[in-house]
């Protein structure tokens, strides 16, 4: 497929416009403690309201039907002009690929638009202490019961469910069910009787994630996403997009490449070329991930087990940045910051959404052929 | 813009590597290295026929380009094949002569005009095997004694190169000489210029030409990681052997779309920088996959007589040829700040 950039300009102009006007001349507090978290609920807000939260989606649920091509240039647009975080990411990457695939459109039309307008935020509740990159020997069950399934057991490192409404993830129906068999994909309110949710700081004390315990939690049937039983596939049917493209786009370390350049003139020692070349990698490897996406958009086929590749790539990527970064401030280095911020974050990278080397043993089966188990 | 190649690109790609399979590319390797070209240049016209050289000459000099995607394409399986010869030289003295027949400085004046439209008209065809040197960047021709023609870009001057002794390359099918130069062909601004636009064609045939070698060594460090068996499992069940692959293949898949991305910016104020990323990425990417081809293979990668080693070699050679990666980050750094 061919790709028309020029075409795209007047929306990527319009989007520019609009975050000029709009992205707030101070940086908001971090989304990963209440204050920032509610902040950046209200910025949702106000991105809903000019079409621009979910440009992707159908515009009945909040979208403008944008293309895949729009949606690269509205993110790179976006991350340029320094707006905030998306507090809303897990839901609008995570669940809503899911829903659009294994949704009822009852579930479409009551879960989507206050999924874009930023009312309901939702977080994903997949891991277990016993179960990280060996997901399918999760223990939380979904016992049936009339209208539909009792939660017990234990969730954690859900990302932003210290302040989130709402969870999804996988649970095991039915004493029969083993490994990669039997679960089942819910819905839950977290605030729901019996929820008890823990705070979590990460490793800079910030809040930015929650363990979640489960006590005959009700779920109704209405908010089982799929068939019941068939979780592992609508829960896999996620992972494409979230090591693929859409968890962490190309704007974003196109922009962040940027303001390392930038960082780099203000702060350049010319003979420390070690420096030089990193800032160098930084950028080139930014570019590469924005025409790889331009790649990816452009080809018809499944990318499929390919998206491994994408997620080692980016998140490789995001920490060489900042350390690039923090190396160039030197002793500000350390000083809490924007650059200090972006740090924290990228360190979780290579862990979550399937630990590199996960990602690495899938290139190597599924994309090389190399011969499986011998772990 | 196509970000992906068109069905008649891919057909171009996979016409050439059937070619060259067919060819069997390992025993033309071992003659070109012994100095005997014959087979060589026998598949180097299959190749011009094939219209590999000819997209590098533009069609004002007698040529069918300049076409930059095809090119990268032919690199590819050029260097997937481990193809010897000056291909990467070839072009670039095509880019030069087209600059300087197209713009003024050139030709006019010199003298050399006529000889510049044969020499063009020869590349197209195949008949002429063209090496340059372009110090200080690059300070030696490759394979001048199987040259036809071999400048030197000295500044503001064009000139004659003579080559001096062949010097041994870690790569046995490369040989390299230091050239000083002869009789001067042209001079003026517009040779510097055409200098600058034949290095920068140089750079992306050779990145094209390293994410083929690469991509090759990975292919047969798959191949072999799945057929060797030690501890009564073939070593590819073992996740240090398939890590290291896959990033092997992680580098390489993302070196090849700033290839493509540097042949689509042809033409622009960008092109030289986007060479020159492309080139970083291609020649790291390419240097590591063939030491991870050596470390998986152990010691009969380390052979002379193993074929994947040829390219294995080849991967080191091209990772400094056609300006470093050092040089090539100095560039993309300059043009940013």
């Amino acid at each position: 497929m061919d790709l028309d950039l020029s075409s795209v300009e007047p929306f990527r102009a319009e989007v520019r416009d609009w975050l000029r006007a709009h992205v707030p001349a101070t940086p908001l507090p971090s989304l990963e403690v209440e204050e920032g978290f509610a902040a950046h609920r209200a910025w949702e807000h106000e991105l809903h309201e000019a079409r621009l939260s979910v440009v992707s989606w159908p515009a009945r649920y909040g979208g403008r039907d944008a293309s895949p091509l729009e949606w690269l240039i509205f993110e790179e647009e976006y991350y340029a002009a320094g707006a905030p975080g998306r507090v809303s990411q897990n839901g609008i990457n995570l669940l809503a690929p899911t829903l659009f695939n294994h949704g009822t459109p009852e579930q479409l039309d009551r879960v989507l638009p206050s999924m874009a307008s930023g009312e309901v935020i939702w977080a994903q509740a997949w891991s277990e202490p016993g179960a990280g990159s060996d997901l399918a020997s999760l223990r939380a069950t979904a016992t049936r019961v009339d209208g539909g399934w009792l939660l017990n057991g234990q969730k954690t490192w859900s990302s932003r469910a210290a302040f989130a409404d709402w969870g999804f993830g996988p649970f095991r129906a039915g004493p029969e069910a083993e490994r990669h068999r039997g679960l089942t994909y819910l819905m839950f309110p977290l605030d729901a009787k019996g929820v008890t949710r823990r705070p979590i700081g990460r490793i800079d004390g910030k809040p930015a994630f929650a363990e979640l315990f489960f006590d005959d939690v009700f779920v109704p049937d209405r908010d089982v996403i799929g068939t019941p039983g068939e979780g592992w596939r609508v829960a896999m049917s996620t992972t494409g997009n979230e090591r693929g493209l859409t968890l962490r786009s190309p704007g974003r370390f196109l922009a962040a490449a940027d303001r390392l350049v930038d960082l780099w003139k203000e702060h350049a020692d010319p003979a420390d070329t070690a420096l030089r070349d990193r800032v160098a990698d930084a950028w080139i490897k930014s570019r590469a991930y924005r025409l790889k996406g331009f790649e990816t958009i452009s080809r018809t086929e499944d990318v499929g087990a390919e998206s491994s590749i994408n997620k080692i790539f980016w998140s490789e990527l995001d920490v060489a940045l900042h350390e690039t970064a923090l190396d160039l401030l030197g002793p500000d280095g350390e000083l809490d910051g924007e650059w200090l911020e972006g740090y924290v974050f990228a360190l979780a990278g290579p862990i979550y959404a399937g630990t590199n080397e996960i990602q690495r043993n899938v290139i190597a089966e599924r994309v090389l052929g190399l011969p499986r188990a011998g772990r | 813009m196509k970000f992906i190649l068109d069905a008649e690109q891919r057909l171009f790609g996979d016409t050439l590597h059937k070619l060259l399979a067919e060819a069997g590319t390992p025993a033309v390797i071992r003659d070109w290295s012994a100095g005997a070209h014959d087979s060589g240049r026998a598949l180097w016209r299959s190749l011009a026929d094939a219209g590999v050289l000819a997209i590098a000459v533009p069609e004002s000099a007698g040529g069918a380009g300049p076409l930059p995607v095809e090119l990268v394409t032919a690199f590819h399986e050029l260097g997937r094949h481990a193809v010897p010869g000056p291909f990467a030289e070839t072009v670039a003295v095509a880019a030069l002569l087209g600059h300087l027949q197209d713009g003024p400085g050139g030709g006019p004046g010199t003298g050399s005009d006529a000889e510049f439209g044969a020499w063009s008209a020869g590349i197209a065809e195949g008949a002429t095997v063209a090496s340059l040197a372009l110090p200080p960047a690059m300070p030696y021709a490759l394979d001048a004694d199987a040259a036809d023609v071999v400048l030197v870009v000295d500044g503001d001057e064009l000139r004659a190169g003579v080559p001096g002794e062949l010097r041994a390359s870690l790569d046995p099918a490369r040989r390299l000489s230091s050239v000083t130069g002869g009789d001067v062909l042209a001079s003026g601004p517009a040779v510097r210029a055409a200098g600058e636009a034949a290095y920068d064609m140089g750079a992306l045939a050779c990145a094209a030409q390293l994410v083929g070698v690469g991509r090759a060594l990975l292919d047969v460090s798959v191949e072999y990681a799945t057929a060797r068996r030690q501890f009564g499992r073939p070593i590819g069940e073992f996740q240090a052997v398939k890590h290291h692959l896959a990033d092997a293949l992680v580098g390489l898949e993302y070196a090849r779309p700033l290839v493509h991305g540097a042949a689509l910016a042809y033409g622009s104020p960008d092109f030289a920088r986007d060479v020159s990323a492309a080139k970083v990425a291609a020649s790291e990417a390419a240097y590591a996959a063939a030491k991870i081809a050596l470390q998986v293979h152990g010691a009969i990668g380390y052979t002379d007589e193993y074929d994947p080693s040829l390219w294995i070699r080849k991967a080191r050679a091209l990772h400094a040829a056609w300006g470093s990666p050092a040089a090539h980050r100095a560039r993309v750094v300059s043009a940013l700040t």
